[in-house]
């Protein structure tokens, strides 16, 4: 089969996956998961094969894979949809493939398939457990299969359909229904257990916050749209002409070029859907997910989705760009992910439970990507955001195990105030969860950027390499900070969880979770490990060299230009290693010998800052009372009180108080100046009145609207006719 | 000969008198009747202009073509909907199906 | 002369019976009245040497549409016995409104003035529209995408119809 034809069929497998088990094999468990799992299986092989084809493809970058057809006749033209595997798309589709197929097979153990159906479990909650009688007698209780199984199996199938599209996809429009598909998907996965009054909240929050981002984005689009004619990456992105043009025109908003503004609002899109800064809101409530692993999706595969869309427009915020200043786009880019990394770093140190600190890590490690492509250093950001969703991935799944573990112990002992996701009630799981704990250790020293063996150094190095080699002296202090302070909280979470003595009976009574759960986790750790392997800068000392900067060398081929690799210096090295060493060391001292019932010993030293912290620098209270508010406040006060109320009433009074009004004004006219009655009793009433009339357009009726759409028309019509249009 | 301007004259008359219909009708049957006027207008507009334009290029045709499916499935839809009405509120007229008012 | 007698009675047919449609009481007559309206613009097509849609429109929205209509009549047949007044409260406005639509449209039509034929474009030789719709419909470089589309949805609205206007018990 060419190519071409099998980077169409990426994507479908699970389409069909999630169709299959809607219609037909809901009812049966094991049929479902198995559809799933195969689509994935198939969908990961066709992946693979066409990354394999592409690494032995030469100048991939300047003759990609491509294929089009036509969509829609407009006139004597076809709108065109694609698909195109260039680099960046090959590596992205390979970890793309990885995960997802890692997800899908872990979630047969996470939903804990093969146990029992719960003695009260109902759909739309968590699962409670079920009651056994052995064959002795004896009563247990133990996990209890999710009830709605194939539900979910079904959802992670269409948000695998949307992902594969969305990598696989030759232009901006189709890029967009994927991520639209995954938005959706998102929210149907956060609210899975649709019972759960906060799981629902968090899905609205998910849901309204990602499409402020993607209104701004769809604006971009359309603008692209108009001043290019077309939405296709090759046509926009590797064509220097349609680059320098965008560049030059002047947009009609803040003295910026069209390609600066467009650039900015498809980055708006990203801010949303990649959780920066300030529309991160939604990410971490959207752990009330049912579990680590839609967590993991949410966290790890679709917020990769935005930054590889920052990824792809790069060429355009960057035209024209002098490679020494910052543009105005750029240094928006800049500011928002080196903010983003530091602010979303700060507060992960304070969180108990388990998901939110990897949540808040996320946010930041995504800051570090945003960051590094407001600086203009491309590979990077793409290395990162490869490594980050390997080791973030590991790192997921291996809380989810954690936490599975934990809800084991919980059953055990019956005592279900006990939160299994909290931090504090675990301790000296290393012994009863082996694996668990050495990939997550594995997972968690990527992310710290230990260094030499893992990923997370590579990557995490050489954005600090670029900020130095180019001179942004704040954005390398913003982010070594952060890094010094992701390295802390690592170990924080990997000291309290897993070192030490059990904190409580529950963590006694843990279990190592199931094969389907753990192959996952030692599969990623092997990439957690591996992939910074290819991506050593050719002049670092010792290992430089020996193997090639196969990254760099593959992935540039992406743009137009081939960027240079940056020269190796000791200082971000230096910082690399300090930073590292210095948080893993510092959370290790910290935490080690923490008890049972002690408070977080960095509540003291602190002080005040930590209860900031913990509440997320309070954003979703400034959300609450800043924008909630006064929607709330329109809807119920103005519209509500004021406009319905307020006038059904008003008409009465403001007829009893326009009498005295006009009496005193022929009494006092003399004395009070005009003006001051006429606006204070003249104007409100005549809105009053007006708001009275208007309200009688609500008929409800249908003919009414129909009736007054129709003169709307003509009149619109006819005045366009008019005018000549 | 007949010129195109006369089929046009006649499509838009048929429009007139479907919107009329739509506007004015009590009953939601009624409505949908005059639906299907103005989308035959525009059949009678699409079919006109192929043969007035260019024969060989079968737009006009084949639009009018999806016409057809599309009024299928609006008169599928929308009965269906009538009747699922009239079961649970006992009418079929617009104007007393205003849930939505005020 | 034929030709010009022929598209006169076909309009009368189609305008007169159109009236009748939207103003008769009877909603069977109503329905009925619709049929002879299509039949109208049927005749319009196979004159217009569009004979597949012209088979179309007496087969599907004679043959089905205007059947379904008399059945929705019927079963909603309580409202059928009301001899009151078939036209809604703003009736007169939306005469109004629908004469400035003709108005609107017929200058409109009238602008375009000599830029209309006035006769149809010749149909080249050994050229069968019938087959070129055939080919149209069905090729890839053409409409089969819309078309196809179209069938999905019509099944849609099948099944979403079938759904909707089930009796749930």
């Amino acid at each position: 089969m060419a190519t071409e034809t099998l980077i169409w069929l990426v994507p479908l497998p699970p389409l069909l996956a999630f169709f299959l088990i809607v219609l037909f094999t809901n009812k049966s468990k094991a049929l479902s998961h198995s559809i799933a799992v195969g689509a994935a299986f198939l969908s990961w092989l066709a992946a693979m094969l066409i990354f394999a084809a592409a690494l032995g493809r030469e100048h991939l970058g300047e003759d990609p894979f491509t294929s089009q057809i036509n969509w829609l006749p407009t006139g004597d033209t076809f709108l065109k949809i694609g698909v195109m595997i260039d680099p960046l798309s090959a590596v992205v589709l390979f970890f793309v493939g990885w995960t997802v197929l890692m997800i899908f097979l872990y979630s047969v153990g996470y939903h804990n398939f093969g146990q029992p159906a719960g003695d009260h479990d109902h759909k739309g909650l968590p699962p409670h457990g079920a009651t056994v009688t052995d064959e002795h007698g004896h009563k247990h209780t133990v996990l209890s299969i999710e009830p709605m199984y194939s539900r979910f199996f079904a959802f992670i199938g269409l948000f695998a359909f949307g992902m594969y599209t969305l990598v696989v996809s030759d232009n901006l429009l189709t890029l967009f229904v994927g991520w639209e598909i995954m938005g959706l998907c998102s929210y149907l996965l956060i609210g899975f257990w649709f019972a759960k009054p906060s799981a629902r909240a968090a899905a609205i929050k998910a849901f309204m916050t990602t499409r402020v981002g993607d209104v701004f984005m769809l604006m971009g689009v359309a603008y692209l749209y108009s001043m290019t004619g077309t939405l296709s990456y090759r046509a926009i992105f590797y064509n220097e002409e349609v680059l320098h043009h965008l560049a030059t025109t002047a947009a009609p908003l803040f003295g910026m070029s069209a390609a600066g503004l467009i650039g900015l609002l498809l980055f708006i899109g990203t801010v949303g859907k990649s959780a920066q800064w300030p529309l991160h809101i939604w990410l971490p409530d959207a752990m009330e997910g049912p579990t680590p692993v839609s967590a993991m999706i949410h966290a790890a595969t679709m917020v990769s989705a935005g930054v590889y869309m920052v990824i792809r427009i790069f060429p355009l915020f960057t035209a024209d760009w002098d490679h020494h200043s910052l543009t105005t786009t750029m240094s928006i880019i800049a500011f928002i992910g080196a903010f983003t990394a530091i602010f979303a770093a700060t507060i992960a140190v304070a969180q108990n439970d388990i998901k939110k600190v990897l949540a808040y890590s996320t946010i930041s490690q995504l800051g570090f990507m945003i960051a590094a492509l407001g600086m203009g250093a491309y590979i990077a950001a793409a290395f990162h955001l490869v490594t980050h969703a390997f080791f973030k991935a590991l790192l997921f799944l291996g809380s989810g195990s954690v936490i599975h573990g934990m809800e084991h112990g919980v059953m055990h002992t019956g005592d279900h105030h006990v939160d299994p996701q909290d931090m504090w009630n675990m301790g000296g799981l290393r012994k009863k969860m082996p694996i668990t704990f050495w990939t997550f250790l594995i997972g968690g020293f990527a992310l710290s950027g230990f260094p030499l063996v893992t990923a997370g150094f590579w990557s995490k190095d050489e954005i600090l390499a670029d900020a130095f080699a180019h001179g942004h002296w704040a954005i390398l202090a913003t982010l070594s900070i952060a890094a010094l302070m992701t390295a802390f909280y690592t170990m924080r979470q990997i000291t309290l969880t897993f070192f030490g003595e059990p904190r409580t009976k529950e963590a006694e009574h843990a279990h190592e979770t199931p094969w389907t759960m753990t192959t996952p986790l030692v599969v990623l750790s092997v990439f957690a490990i591996g992939y910074g392997w290819l991506g050593i800068p050719e002049h670092f000392p010792g290992l430089g060299g020996i193997v090639p900067n196969w990254f760099h060398e593959f992935v540039g081929g992406t743009l137009i230009h081939h960027p240079e690799a940056v020269a190796f210096h000791w200082e971000p090295l230096a910082i690399s290693l300090v930073v590292a060493f210095g948080g893993l060391g510092l959370g290790w001292v910290v935490y080690k010998d923490v008890k049972a019932g002690q408070p977080d010993p960095l509540e003291k030293p602190l002080g005040p800052l930590y209860p900031f912290l913990k509440n997320k620098w309070y954003f979703d209270e400034f959300y609450t009372y800043y924008v909630v508010g006064p929607m709330t406040w329109v809807s119920e006060v103005f519209t509500f009180q004021w406009m319905d109320r307020g006038v059904i009433d008003g008409i009465i009074h403001s007829v009893a108080q326009l009498a005295p009004a006009i009496g005193s004004f022929l009494r006092n006219w003399f004395d009070k100046p005009v003006v001051n009655e006429l606006i204070g009793d003249g104007s409100a009433a005549v809105f009053q009145w007006l708001g009275h009339q208007l309200r009688f357009i609500q008929t409800g009726r249908l003919q009414a609207y129909l009736i007054s759409a129709v003169a709307t028309f003509l009149v619109v019509g006819a005045a366009l006719y008019y005018f000549g249009f | 000969m007949i010129p195109l301007s006369w089929y046009l004259f006649l499509s838009a008359a048929l429009f007139c008198i479907g919107l009329y219909g739509v506007l004015a009708r009590k009953n939601a049957i009624a409505i949908l009747l005059g639906v299907e006027l103005m989308l035959n207008a525009v059949n009678i507009n699409l079919v006109a202009f192929w043969r007035y334009l260019d024969p060989t290029q079968m737009g006009g045709q084949v639009f009018a073509i999806i016409v057809f499916a599309v009024a299928a499935a609006e008169v599928a839809v929308g009965l269906s909907l009538v009747i699922s009405i009239y079961r649970t509120r006992g009418t079929v007229v617009a104007d007393e199906l205003d849930m939505m008012k005020w | 002369m034929g030709a010009q007698i022929l598209f006169f009675l076909c309009a009368a047919l189609i305008l007169i019976s159109a009236i009748m449609v939207v103003t008769v009481r009877n909603l069977i007559h109503a329905a009925l009245w619709l049929i002879a309206t299509l039949f109208g613009a049927a005749l319009l097509y196979a004159s217009l040497d569009a004979s597949f849609i012209a088979v179309v429109q007496v087969v599907v929205y004679i043959g089905a549409i205007a059947i379904m209509f008399i059945f929705a009549v019927m079963l909603t047949r309580r409202e059928l016995l009301i001899k009151t007044d078939q036209t809604n409260a703003n009736w007169p406005l939306a005469l109004g409104l629908s004469a400035v639509m003709l108005v609107a449209l017929g200058y409109v039509i009238g602008g375009f003035g000599v830029t209309l034929n006035t006769t149809p474009a010749a149909i080249p030789a050994g050229v069968d529209p019938l087959t070129l719709l055939g080919k149209a419909l069905l090729a890839p470089e053409a409409y089969v995408l819309p078309f196809e589309v179209a069938s999905v949805l019509l099944l849609a609205a099948m099944v979403g119809a079938v759904y909707v206007a089930m009796n749930k018990k």
